[in-house]
């Protein structure tokens, strides 16, 4: 505990150098600017400006995009309340209660408890953070790369077995992501492998960033100008200090939502398939189930408001966990950051803690500062990130795909990438069309040389023996949840064939 | 094209795009077995998960004929009119953008891109265009150039050339 607090003390005095506070500003900032607008969300704004960071130290890069993740949880709020359109996916159950609050012309109250529950949610989360992520890392070390493997498959299996979408596709999805991974040379024989069309520019591979800013740039886009086409409705927001004080004495109303939401959007983040959508989605629905008046959810209960937002900011701290301790990312966001520690020169996995101390401690300590931040920024630029919200969808296109393709051109200096960043942008866009999940495949891009490369590494070293991966304790452990993860969905549509027939009998 | 066409096309163009990835490995001449003692060939890990989204692929399009997803059911257009307008136009405005930023480099056909955008498809002021048409190369030239150190794509010779008698105020006066 003492170690703890005394890195603690060191990450914050760190989190208060002159640049690294810059960050938090500037990355809350511009969180707050892609949440709130529509279609944007904390993996856009972190896959599109990912290469912008390569400017500044790592300890400072991954302080900005922590701060932009976190930011773009607040700003989500913004335009769920005020125009009743999800900013990012994270803020769907926010809309539920906080629009029908801006038609009562309640929005000032909305915007005020989705503000204050972010900051109890992401402080909550960052506490729980703080002591789970050094004894889980200690314990991490111990795992040799079966365990990794093991590890990397139950992440997959909860894509299958909880993300709720079409299973073929999602498989689909994962295995997608994961053969991309492998174009170019093998890690291990040195041999190239998919070579198209015998074009050189395959030997070396396809960066992740590039499925990324095709798939969360230009795709998200195009999606954007499809679903947005329609005309917007604004609520006028009406915000005088009394009535932010008069507000701020209402915070018992929600109190208990808030703190239900929090620790529970802090587990749910750490799960790779769920992440703050589900974690919000959930803490609604657990709030209204223990309301004292579940009818007025819906119709601007204000808890409603509190209590997905509290739980979309306590996920995206809590899928930082995994992504620190494990090397395993708990949401695309983290597994787009987990591809820039990579870029930087860090080895992602458990030896972080001990490698890069002030990376990881420069990282925790800045997260209780940006939550501060974000909460006072949120709160004092409200009326600015309404007007911001008018911006019409014309002038923001042009410039998201001029940053796609120059930031895809800077990382790898090569047109060839752009090309490649074109067409997986416009394919991911069809194929999501579809209901064929994305994000699988952008977590499958990112963790496919780490997973192959511990398959082969752990079957070396057992001599081709596959049952290493039963015979060792823990990954073992792994194994089994994943494959009752991947047999749920099975399992759960035999249960309720069972009930209907007993009902039909 | 209804959703429910875009389904079963789209099921085959990825099992089609599965198979041809396991012939692309398979003729490489990459060893897709077990290398006794040493675990997977480098082939290996491709071919299988290829085999896996031909399989994936295959089970959509078992599902498409029993009707079991909602978009094998659905009968609405799978891109609407109104929006493939928006959304072509915006596609290939991109892809025009990496052409000519092989020709007349990055900062002039921004400049156009920006010129489109901004004016023909936003129907904006010109003073909004021209300060998108101008601000846009200023801010790429001083975060990618000056501050990333990158050198962007400046196209033929000619128009390197131009770009470079203007770069040199750069390195003469700052």
């Amino acid at each position: 505990m003492e170690t703890i607090l005394v890195s603690l003390a060191g990450g914050l005095l760190q989190a208060f150098e002159p640049l690294n506070l810059f960050m938090i500003f500037a990355g809350c900032l511009a969180g707050l600017f892609v949440g709130c607008m529509p279609g944007l969300g904390s993996v856009n704004g972190v896959a599109i400006l990912l290469p912008v960071t390569f400017l500044v130290p790592p300890t400072a890069a991954i302080i900005f995009l922590a701060a932009l993740y976190y930011g773009a949880m607040y700003g989500g709020a913004i335009s769920s309340i005020t125009l009743g359109i999800p900013g990012a996916s994270t803020a769907v159950a926010t809309v539920f209660d906080g629009r029908p609050m801006a038609q009562q012309g309640k929005a000032d109250k909305a915007l005020m408890a989705a503000a204050i529950a972010s900051f109890i949610g992401g402080t909550v989360s960052i506490i729980l953070f703080t002591l789970f992520a050094p004894p889980l890392a200690a314990f991490a070390l111990k795992f040799g790369p079966q365990e990794e493997f093991a590890l990397m498959l139950l992440a997959f299996a909860t894509f299958i077995g909880l993300g709720g979408d079409d299973i073929p596709k999602t498989i689909f999805s994962i295995l997608l992501g994961l053969v991309m991974a492998a174009i170019g040379f093998d890690i291990i024989s040195g041999q190239p492998r998919m070579i198209f069309f015998d074009m050189v520019e395959f030997q070396r591979g396809i960066g992740f960033l590039v499925l990324a800013i095709g798939i969360y740039g230009i795709g998200e886009m195009l999606w954007t100008l499809e679903s947005t086409k329609g005309k917007v409705q604004m609520h006028s927001v009406n915000i005088t200090w009394a009535r932010m004080k008069e507000n701020f004495g209402q915070i018992k109303d929600y109190i208990n939502s808030t703190w239900v939401g929090s620790v529970l959007g802090f587990f749910v983040g750490t799960l790779p398939a769920a992440g703050a959508t589900p974690a919000s989605l959930m803490s609604y629905g657990l709030s209204k189930t223990f309301s004292k008046d579940p009818d007025s959810f819906g119709k601007g209960n204000v808890a409603g408001v509190a209590a997905p937002e509290a739980a979309n900011n306590a996920a995206s701290t809590g899928s930082m966990l995994p992504m620190i301790t494990l090397g395993i990312p708990g949401s695309p966001t983290t597994a787009i950051l987990l591809g820039g520690m990579i870029i930087w020169g860090l080895r992602p996995g458990p030896l972080l803690f001990t490698e890069s101390p002030d990376f990881v401690w420069g990282l925790i300590g800045s997260m209780y500062i940006a939550n501060v931040a974000t909460v006072l920024l949120n709160l004092a630029l409200i009326p600015v990130f309404i007007r911001v919200l008018a911006m019409p969808f014309t002038l923001l296109t042009p410039i998201i795909f001029m940053l796609c393709v120059l930031g895809v051109f800077a990382t790898t200096d090569r047109m060839f990438d752009t090309w490649i960043m074109l067409i997986l942008g416009v394919g991911g866009y069809l194929l999501r069309k579809l209901n064929y999940p994305v994000a699988p495949a952008v977590l499958a891009i990112v963790l496919g040389p780490l997973a192959e490369r511990s398959l082969r590494q752990s079957l070396i070293s057992s001599q081709g023996d596959v049952t290493t991966f039963i015979t060792r304790p823990i990954s073992l452990t792994c194994v089994i949840l994943a494959l009752l993860l991947i047999s749920y969905p099975l399992i759960q549509k035999f249960i309720r064939a069972r009930k209907a027939n007993e009902t039909a009998a | 094209m209804t959703t429910r066409t875009a389904e079963i096309l789209m099921g085959f163009a990825t099992l089609f795009l599965s198979l041809g990835l396991m012939w692309n490995v398979w003729s490489d001449g990459l060893n897709i077995g077990w290398v006794e003692g040493r675990g997977p060939g480098a082939g290996m890990w491709p071919f299988w998960l290829s085999l896996g989204m031909a399989g994936a692929s295959a089970a959509t399009i078992i599902r498409w004929f029993q009707g079991k997803t909602p978009e094998s059911r659905s009968l609405e257009p799978y891109i609407a009119r109104e929006t493939i307008f928006l959304v072509t136009v915006s596609a290939l405005s991109i892809l025009l953008l990496l052409i000519l930023m092989n020709i007349i480099g990055t900062y002039l056909s921004l400049m156009l891109f920006m010129l489109f955008y901004v004016r023909f498809l936003g129907n904006h002021t010109w003073g909004m265009t021209m300060a998108f048409v101008l601000g846009a190369p200023i801010f790429v030239y001083l975060l990618f150039e000056v501050a990333l150190t990158k050198y962007l794509p400046k196209g033929w010779p000619i128009f390197e050339e131009g770009f470079l008698w203007l770069d040199n105020f750069r390195w003469q006066y700052f």
